[in-house]
This record gives C-alpha cells, structure tokens and sequence, in this order.
C-alpha cells in the first residue's frame, strides 16, 4: 500500500463524510436556505428592470454573476473561517497527532468545500432558472464554460482562504478579513449590476481580483452570445479569465503549502488551550 | 534501533531499552525559562508520571517529546529518534491523548476512531497490528453505548476517554497523556487508572502521564518525577521518594498522659532509645513515615521559595 494513495483515499473519505455532515446539518442548511433566499429576492426585485441599451432583464445578468461571486466567496471566506475555527476547535491538532493527518484533513477540506460549493451553486441555479426560464437556453459547451470557471475560480481562491486562516488569531479575525473585502470587490466588480456604470479605474482595480472574472465567466456560460456587448471592450474574454484566475491559482498554491506548513508546525496543545480561553472569554 | 546503540553512553542498564532519553532539555520563552535543563529516561514498559504544580513545565516537557514544539537547547530522543525531525513512521509509533474540547462535533464516535485509525494502517508491523480493533477498543474505554452517537451529544467524561480511545488507536508503543482525569468523576477516575494499568501489562505500552494530582501519580506510576521551577527534582517510585527526599518520620508517643512528637530521620534507632530509658512508661506509640504528599509540598515549597528569591535579587 503505497502511502500517499492509502492517505489520498482517506482524504477523499473524509471529505464526503464531512460534507454528508454539513448537508444533513440544520444549522448549516438553515444557513444556505437563508442565503438563496437573500439572493432569490434580489432576482426577483430585479426582474423587471431591464439593462441599459438593452432588452435583457437585469437579472439574468444578476444570476450568472451571483453564482461567480458565491464561488469567490466560498473559497476565501469559507476556507478561511473553516481553518481558524478548526484550528481553534482541536481538529488539526488531532489530525497533526495521527500520521499524515494533516494532508488527510487538507484533502478532505478541499474536497467538501469543493462540494458544498457545487451544492450551493446548483440550488442557486435551480432556483435562479424557475425565475428566469430563458436562462436554459445555454447548451452543452455553456455548462463546460461554467464547471471550468467555477473550477478555476475555487483554485485560485481556496489556497489565500487558507493562507488567511492560517494566519488569523481567531475565527472573527477570518470572517471579518475575508468578508470585508469581499464586499468591497463585490460591490465594484459587476455582481449585481453592470459593470461599467462605474468610473474607469475603478473598473481597472476591479479586474485585478478574481470576482470580476467569476462573474464574467459564469456570465458567459449561461447568457446568449449577443450579451458580450455589455461587457468590457465587449467581449467575454475568455482566454484572460483564464489567464486571470490561472495566475491567482498558481500563486495561491506556490504561497498556500509553506504558510500551512508552519502553521502546522505551530500548532499545540498549548496554543490552542490559550484559544479556548480567549474563546470562552468572547463568549461568555 | 541502531540510532541508540550509537550511543553506548546512554545504554540500558538491566530493564527494557530506554524509549526516552532527556538530556539538558531547556526551553526559553523570551528571557523566562521554562524549563532549564531537564534529565530523565523512561524505558521500556515503565509508566512514568510527571508531577509538578500548574506552570512547572510538564506540558511544556510532554510537548517537546511529542515533537509538537522545538526546544531551545538540549538532547531528546524518544523512540531512537529526535522529535524535531520525527517523520510519519515514527508518528505512527507513538500516541497522544489530547485534551479535546469540541472537534469533529458532528462525527459519530465509531466513525471518527475508524477514520483516524485507517492512517495507521501502513504504519502495520508483523508484531503491532495497526490499527487497534475500533470495536474493541470502543469497549475497552467503556463507550459502547455511546458508539454511534455524535460527539456534541457525549459528556464531558465520555470525550474524554474518547480521547484516550483516539490516543490508543495506532496501537502505540509510547503514550502521552497530559492532565489526562481532569474533570472526571471518581468512578470515570478509577476506570482510568484500570485502563492505564491494563495497556501497560497486556500491550507493553510505555507511558508518559503529567498530573498536578499526586493520588493519581502515587496510582500508577512505576516511577514519579517531580519537576517544579523547570527542573526535575525529584525522582524514584513514590516510596523512594518519600524516603529519600524528605528523610524524617514522625514519632508521637505518651508518658504519664502527657503527649510528644519528636521528628527524625532513624525511627527504629531512636524508638529503642525510647523504650531503654523509659521502658513501660512509653504508651500510645506511633511511628509515621512523611507521606508522598508531605514529600511533595516539601519539595515544591523549597523549589518555589528558591524561584522566588532569585527573581528578588535580580
């Protein structure tokens, strides 16, 4: 048996238990059903306003950019908050005790966030499409489009959710560092109207992160060609998506492993006691 | 175990091969020692309790050795092996039992154990089947009820020798506990003292126990090391100890009703003073070695006092 296979498999088990745990959790649907109803108003408060120089409805451009946005989010803030809270809770602890644990718990979480990611962008789809029927006009290379955005997408945010995890004091530090920014390039990347209704460079600044490409991405898997238009220098652009989230990916990932390395090699028994005082004192 | 064959100068002398050795260990968090240069050996099969008040160092000693923090100075094998550079095989030999608080909430307790054993499987040695029987083991820590609840639902004495089961699972030739009955009842207690001598005479695990509970030491060790103010003080099974370090017993007796206590280190010699001068006189005779306990806060006192004057004069 060859370690690193026996060891990729049970990350791969504990990845599917975990998100088994997180699907049939109330705390955590309760969570999700929240966050697609949010997110199902919004369409529905945008149906009937159409896009500027055009006969699109807002919210066919809404839906397709919240789906990259979710994967944005999910990545940062859901790799960050995980990490921080189980680093606080005693879980890498455990997995540094067994042996290689620890790349078993990293596998197991880059598989469910995956997963729980993918649960979620479907839900939002489905709901998003009983809404907007026109949307389904997109055919089988559309669905190719979205699957490797989203996919790109999840690469390069996960690893910087992981490295801010990694390096945060507490959980609250994770949740407010990540989603802060968050919606501050939510909110000029053309989310949740287009983007260029606003000022040159704030498009510029907008197009160094990768939500603007999540939503332009996902954007053009699911709207007919003719929308290019909207878009800047009306074009999708995909080979800079991919260029774009590709450079995110590959720097996240030469950044992520050393960053989790020494947090690893920090964590004890000791630290994290100490984190279980500061915790019960937040908490009283 | 060629590593330690090396090193002629630590070699066994009579019981099992030695499974830690501690030489000069010092661990500096900026200018305050916590530990300043601890010697000690544990070998093979030996169950060895650390004793010491809160903020001795124990976990800090216990934490080293399970290769989870890098010392300042001084030598450390344990296994044959230095912890700071300990790879996945050696990992794979030893057990930590660690003071769970809320991970894996939602895991079943069998599954969790199955899981976190499953990384022991390649570790498997034609003498150490890895890993432990999970169903088993379930039964030896007493959770078979508990088996196919989820973590969040257990007690805080049933996580706790989860806990211990998680610790146990590789089947690990040396076990770390730390503070390992904290916040349990007195029956989960004596059930954990059974438990701890049943690994060390049916598995020939050796163990490593810190406790601030001196009962608890006096329990189950073969042998007790005191640390206080960083160094180990003390060493030797707890009547060793009582003998060696505190010396003196107590002797208490009457004469025409009216009572004495006279402390001294030769009992039986000065009891035979007493009877050639007194004779029939000597009533209500008691003699009373000094306790484990009295040991202990003699030794803890002293040592504190000693810490306390040298940060005085500094």
């Amino acid at each position: 048996m060859r370690p690193a296979v026996h060891t990729a498999r049970l990350g791969l088990a504990r990845g599917w238990t975990e998100t088994r745990h997180s699907l049939t959790s109330p705390q955590d649907l309760g969570w999700n059903v929240f966050v697609v109803t949010v997110f199902v108003v919004v369409l529905l408060l945008q149906r009937n306003a159409k896009v500027d120089g055009s006969t699109l409805p807002l919210a066919m451009l809404t839906l397709p950019s919240i789906l990259g946005m979710w994967v944005a989010v999910a990545g940062y803030s859901g790799a960050a908050g995980t990490l921080a809270a189980e680093r606080e809770d005693g879980t890498l602890l455990r997995a540094k005790a067994v042996p290689q644990g620890m790349v078993g718990y990293l596998v197991g979480r880059i598989v469910s966030l995956s997963l729980i990611t993918l649960f979620m962008l479907v839900i939002i789809l489905v709901a998003g499409l009983l809404l907007l029927p026109d949307l389904a006009t997109a055919g089988g290379s559309g669905w190719l489009v979205l699957l490797w955005v989203a996919a790109l997408g999840l690469l390069a945010t996960l690893p910087w959710g992981a490295v801010i995890g990694s390096l945060v004091r507490s959980p609250n530090s994770a949740f407010g560092l990540t989603m802060l920014p968050l919606i501050a390039l939510t909110a000029i990347s053309g989310i949740f109207y287009p983007i260029s209704a606003l000022p040159g460079w704030v498009q510029e600044v907008a197009q160094v992160f990768p939500i603007y490409w999540l939503g332009l991405g996902i954007r053009s898997a699911l709207l007919p060609d003719a929308a290019a238009v909207l878009e800047i220098s009306g074009s999708w652009r995909h080979l800079e998506t991919a260029l774009v989230l590709g450079s995110w990916a590959v720097a996240g990932l030469l950044i992520a492993p050393p960053v989790l390395r020494r947090m690893a090699r920090r964590e004890s028994g000791s630290a994290m006691e100490v984190r279980r005082q500061q915790h019960l004192q937040r908490t009283p | 175990m060629t590593v330690l064959d090396k090193r002629g100068a630590f070699a066994p002398d009579g019981a099992g091969d030695p499974v830690i050795e501690v030489r000069g260990l010092r661990m500096r968090y900026g200018s305050r020692d916590a530990l300043s240069g601890v010697d000690f050996t544990v070998r093979r099969g030996e169950v060895i309790t650390l004793l010491g008040p809160n903020g001795a160092g124990k976990s800090t000693t216990i934490e080293i050795l399970e290769g989870f923090r890098l010392r300042s100075a001084g030598e450390v094998w344990v296994l044959g092996v230095d912890p700071a550079k300990g790879d996945e095989r050696w990992r794979a030999r030893i057990g930590v039992v660690l003071q769970s608080w809320r991970d894996h909430g939602r895991w079943r307790v069998r599954d969790l154990l199955a899981h976190l054993g499953s990384y022991y499987r390649p570790y498997a040695t034609p003498e150490r089947e890895r890993p432990h029987d999970v169903d088993e083991l379930i039964e030896t820590v007493g959770l078979a009820e508990q088996a196919e609840q989820r973590l969040v639902s257990l007690s805080g004495g049933q996580r706790r020798r989860l806990d211990v089961a998680i610790g146990l699972v590789g089947r690990p030739e040396l076990l770390f506990l730390d503070e390992p009955t904290a916040g349990f009842d007195p029956q989960a207690r004596r059930d954990f003292h059974d438990l701890v001598h049943r690994l060390s005479d049916l598995e020939d695990t050796t163990i490593l126990l810190a406790t601030h509970d001196l009962a608890e030491a006096e329990q189950l060790a073969d042998r007790i090391l005191i640390l206080a103010a960083g160094l180990v003080v003390a060493d030797g099974s707890a009547d060793q100890l009582a003998r060696q370090v505190a010396g003196q017993a107590e002797v208490r007796w009457s004469r025409h009703g009216e009572r004495f206590v006279h402390a001294t280190p030769d009992a039986t010699g000065f009891v035979r003073e007493l009877f050639a001068q007194y004779g029939d006189e000597v009533a209500d005779l008691e003699v009373r070695r000094a306790s484990l306990e009295d040991t202990y806060m003699a030794i803890a006192h002293r040592h504190e006092r000693a810490e306390l004057e040298a940060v005085s004069a500094r």
